[in-house]
């Protein structure tokens, strides 16, 4: 590679303005040495003969002159067997390895290769010599956990390769050629298990996207049987801070019923990670019995590690995702926060004195999470089985105010929006999903006829409950006053879910089907009561019992008993009419 | 050897430009005027125009004023003699104490890798039962005091310190009044802690820049005690100064402001002190209580808005008592499943009553029958405020929780609790006015449960 060196020539916080001869390339990756320290570095900008870097470090004793490489290359991640269970920062830099080498503290300039590059791999070839492959097919596999990582030829290839040779099974070092491909004009290319991805361009090499129609069970009931997602769906999670976005997402990384959940810890609290963290290698994985670390990726870039690396954290996750979705599995990526994502884009713009738009967000920023969100979705691929990455993102709008850039943008290109609320948080209602505001476009795990019933409780239930605020319960008539009983008893029973119970945290969808039919049969029977007290303590009864319910698991003697003695209460007060 | 300048280009706000050769970005340099000598540091460079941020405010700089570039960053002496000492924003003693020598650390150092952190697990004690028993503080929280301005939280946070069992104390004052540093001072030294604490002080009569160091060498200085396997206690008030601070600066350097005036990366430059808290694997830790006082009473100001999307919780001091609803410990879990038996039941049962208490309030005011529900409600409230709530109380958890037995004894049965019958059975005072035979009324204590 020649050498292609500028000079700095301005500092204002992490962004440099480098004078230059040679071509650049816009969001080529650049090297700023000052000292015998080498900071990363993008280019965003070029005006003339001046680009302008994002660096993805502190700036600090950065002077003008300071020589600065152009690599050529734009910002790309590894891609290859060894990924999951590892913990990497935005520039995907393994945080463990770096603890080894530098102890404590992050060091600046310190970039280590996020995969052993001779580590060994046990290989199944699966393509022979004389097949004719594309991008995205797969050359044979390795196994790793739980699953066969496809070996494939990357993505970067563009046209048709005939394969010359595959090496046979056997163990070969991740870096060993272990295929030689041909392509149409007939120049020979040697693959390894190894090949890099640019952050910013999605992967394509599949046959087609489809449509996201099967439910991704996460376990929560609100969120299944309410407001679901879809494999391959996209979501939104806003809330002010502290109303549950975070618990509700690592609920989501345990439970979810997907092969990789790959979590992307962007710009919020390190201590929350390190939960994960130091957990997940302890916990198994109820699907495989084996511990959840291992289907789990971290991209953990939290809010005092360097500002653009946070933006780049989403990217590396998102192509992480798409990297496992070829390989046929349901990968969920889960990033927490976009806002703080968003935040770095401002930053980084109003260094550029761009014009501002809304709370001085870029006006590109909308495009930008949408085309972010476009990336999650389900894929057929070449050999016609399905892959799927779906997107859940938290938002942390300023005040808690969803009438802001970040929430709104977002909404316009999610299927699915869990509206956390405070008043909710603050009634220690768990999760804190509003249950009038939020929506989803995709199907649920229940009958719809049930579902429309019981959000027709809900609804008006509620109508009735800010009734009761102004008249209190002296002015409101005894059937308004059940049909609020009823909507609160759903809430408290089905809505509210305690996290942290082995049995109540997570529900699954056959479960949820049953539990929430029985509920509604038993609502839709028109109950008879003399009077409000005799209603309510009815239904603090009957709360009491589901909730004991929810407890018990499906398969215990318990169950049985509790759904008898459930059934005998509301036909003790069923008027058959 | 270091080169000197004598010609300012520019003077606007407390940040001046000249052109000079070889300057670093953050270095720092020395402003020499007839009135005396400051610290600059400089914020950006373009091309050979360097911009400077002066510690002691632009006021009466000459454009002739003389320029000394350091050629390091901003760095402060630390060792153990700073315990017992009182600095100023930029390290120099407020004390009649001597200049230190010693070792020179960097301030603003890099941030601690997550994969070196570990998950909190000691409970620090301060004989506050809203904080002991309702929001346990935990060591390496960082947990700021939200308050409206005339709350008394500098007596609070003084009191924490004091009671909080940690090795060393480190207090940063950020625009703080100067009878509020004498008490700070004074109160540490009567107690005898003044000598396991150093206090950096920056008074509202300062120049304001100067407060901007205050969090990062407080920050800095207790790493340093901290990786020496010392419990640090950092205490940061007012931190709403130092983000006026930094939104003077910014709107200096014409940047665009994002939200009321401050800057677009409030929130990663509040992130980045806050952050520091930690509790590192196999050696100390450091535990961050700040003051951000709340302009207007408004949560969803910028200041408290981007904090409590920073820090792990955060105190409600409103009204002289710190307020059960809207303080939050995110930590608590780690802390009170280890404490006693009861903990957690005393902790939500009390809660549910008190918000049953709060509705019944609002029933009350709007004229509504009142219940014999909500009478036990109304009397528990008030016992709940007076004897739990208010901050004179100071017990330790053990008796706190005894206490709240007590009240609840008082005002209910064991059963209208809705607490589950075989923690009453060991815990419930054994003789208590409400322990009278009673009918089947177990329908109304759920509302409470409930509520
Ligand atoms: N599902 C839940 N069950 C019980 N407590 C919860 C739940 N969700 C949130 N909490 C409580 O609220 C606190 C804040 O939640 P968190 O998810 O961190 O909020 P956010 O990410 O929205 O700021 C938690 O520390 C916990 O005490
Ligand atoms: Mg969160």
């Amino acid at each position: 590679m020649s050498e292609n060196i500028g000079k700095v020539v301005g500092v204002n916080g992490n962004l440099l303005q480098v004078a230059f001869e040679n071509p650049v390339i816009q969001n080529e990756v650049a090297f700023a040495r000052t000292g015998d320290l080498r900071l990363k570095a993008e280019v965003i900008r070029i005006r003339g003969r001046v680009a302008e870097l994002q660096v993805f470090e502190d700036t600090a004793g950065v002077k003008v002159g300071d020589p600065v490489e152009f690599t050529g290359d734009l910002l790309a991640v590894q891609l290859g067997p060894g990924l999951l269970g590892k913990v990497y920062d935005g520039l995907q830099n393994p945080l463990i390895d770096l603890a080894e080498q530098c102890g404590f503290f992050l060091q600046r300039g310190t970039y280590l290769p996020p995969l052993e590059a001779d580590s060994k791999w046990a290989f199944t070839p699966v393509a022979k010599a004389g097949d004719v492959l594309t991008a995205g097919e797969t050359l044979g596999t390795v196994p790793e956990g739980i699953f066969d990582h496809r070996i494939m030829v990357p993505f970067s290839f563009l046209g048709k390769f005939e394969v010359i040779s595959v090496v046979a099974e056997g163990e070969y070092r991740a870096d060993a050629t272990i295929a030689t491909l041909r392509d149409a004009k007939g120049n020979e290319r040697e693959v390894t298990m190894l090949q890099r991805w640019p952050v910013k361009l999605p992967i394509t090499a599949y046959a087609e996207r489809l449509r996201p129609t099967e439910p991704l069970v996460t376990k929560v009931r609100i969120v299944d049987t309410f407001f679901p997602v879809a494999r391959g769906g996209t979501y939104c999670i806003p809330g002010p801070f502290g109303a549950g976005k975070t618990v509700l997402q690592q609920v989501t990384s345990r439970h979810a019923d997907v092969d990789v959940v790959i979590i992307a810890a962007c710009g919020e609290r390190a201590g929350e990670v390190v939960e994960t963290l130091r957990e997940f290698p302890e916990l198994t994985d109820p699907r495989t019995g084996r511990s959840l670390m291992e289907r789990t990726l971290i991209i953990c870039n939290t809010s005092s590690m360097p500002v653009a690396a946070r933006e780049a954290s989403v990217y590396t996750g998102v192509t992480l995702a798409e990297y496992y979705r070829q390989m046929g599995l349901s990968v969920l990526l889960l990033a927490d926060s976009t806002s703080r994502w968003a935040q770095a884009l401002r930053e980084m713009s109003g260094r550029l004195e761009e014009i501002p738009g809304e709370e001085a967000f870029p006006a590109y920023l909308e495009s930008v999470i949408a085309s972010f969100y476009e990336r999650g979705g389900v894929v057929r691929l070449k050999d016609g089985s399905l892959g799927s990455v779906t997107i859940g993102g938290t938002v942390s709008p300023a005040g808690g105010n969803f009438e802001e850039p970040v929430t709104q943008s977002t909404l316009k290109v999610v299927g699915a929006f869990h509206g956390l609320s405070r008043e909710r948080s603050d009634a220690r209602r768990y999760p804190a999903i509003d249950p009038l505001d939020s929506w989803s476009k995709y199907g649920s795990v229940v009958d719809a006829d049930d579902l429309r019933a019981a959000r027709t409780i809900l609804v008006n239930g509620n109508d009735v409950g800010q009734m009761m605020k102004v008249v209190g319960e002296e002015g409101t008539s005894l059937e308004d006053f059940v049909l609020y009983l009823k909507s609160e008893f759903i809430d408290a029973v089905y809505l509210q879910q305690d996290a942290f119970h082995a049995v109540d945290g997570a529900t699954d969808a056959e479960r949820q089907k049953f539990v929430f039919g029985r509920l509604v049969s038993g609502l839709n029977q028109s109950l008879g009561f003399d009077d409000k007290t005799q209603a309510r303590s009815f239904f603090q009864r009957l709360t009491r019992t589901v909730r004991d319910w929810n407890r018990a698991a499906m398969d215990s003697d318990e169950f049985k008993q509790i759904e008898d003695t459930i059934k005998k209460m509301v036909t003790e007060v069923a008027t058959y009419a | 050897m270091h080169k000197v300048y004598r010609r300012i280009e520019q003077i606007a706000g407390n940040v001046v430009m000249l052109e000079a050769e070889g300057v670093a970005n953050g270095e720092l340099a020395e402003l020499t005027t007839p009135r005396g000598t400051s610290l600059a540091q400089v914020i950006r460079l373009d091309g050979k125009r360097a911009y400077l941020q002066v510690f002691a405010g632009s006021r009466g700089i000459p454009t002739d004023a003389q320029v000394r570039f350091l050629g390091h960053p901003m760095e402060v002496s630390f060792s153990d003699a700073l315990l017992g000492r009182v600095f100023d924003g930029s390290g120099s003693p407020r004390d009649k104490g001597p200049r230190l020598g010693g070792d020179q650390i960097a301030i603003g150092g890099p941030s601690v890798n997550p994969a070196k952190r570990i998950i909190p697990k000691n409970m620090v004690r301060t004989g506050i039962p809203m904080i002991d028993i309702f929001n346990s503080l935990v060591e390496s929280q960082k947990l700021p005091i939200f308050s409206v301005a005339g709350e008394p939280y500098n007596p609070l946070l003084a009191r924490i310190a004091l009671q909080a069992e940690v090795d060393v104390i480190v207090l940063g004052g950020m625009g703080l009044k100067h009878d509020d540093y004498l008490f700070f001072r004074d109160t540490l030294e009567e107690s005898g802690a003044l000598s396991r604490s150093v206090l950096f002080i920056h008074t509202a009569a300062d120049p304001t820049v100067e407060c901007l160091m205050v969090p990062d060498i407080c920050l800095a200085v207790a790493e340093q005690f901290a990786l020496q396997d010392k419990r640090v206690l950092v205490l940061l008030t007012d931190m709403t100064n130092f983000a006026d601070s930094l939104k003077e600066i910014s709107i200096t350097m014409e940047q665009i402001p994002s939200n009321r005036g401050y800057p677009g990366d409030l929130y990663s430059r509040l992130a980045a002190r806050y952050e520091k808290a930690v509790d590192f694997e196999g050696a100390g830790s450091i535990t961050v209580l700040a003051v951000t006082t709340m302009p207007g009473d408004d949560v969803t100001h910028p200041v408290p808005d981007n904090t409590g999307y920073i820090t792990e919780g955060q105190f409600y001091l409103r009204n002289g008592r710190i307020e059960p609803f809207g303080s939050l410990s995110r930590l608590k879990q780690f802390v009170n499943g280890k404490t006693r038996g009861d903990h957690r039941t005393i902790m939500d049962t009390m809660i549910q009553l008190y918000a049953g208490y709060r509705e019944t309030l609002e029933k009350q005011a709007m004229g509504f029958r009142m219940s014999d529900w909500d009478r036990k409600l109304l009397k528990y409230g008030q016992q709940f405020e007076g004897r739990m709530m208010d901050l004179s109380v100071n017990i330790p958890l053990e008796k706190a929780l005894d206490l709240g037995w007590e009240i609840l004894a008082d005002s209910f049965t064991p059963e209208e609790t809705g607490i589950p019958s075989k923690i009453t059975d060991s815990f419930w005072p054994k003789k208590s006015a409400a322990d009278e035979p009673k009918e089947e009324e177990e329908e109304e204590e759920e509302a409470a449960a409930t509520a």
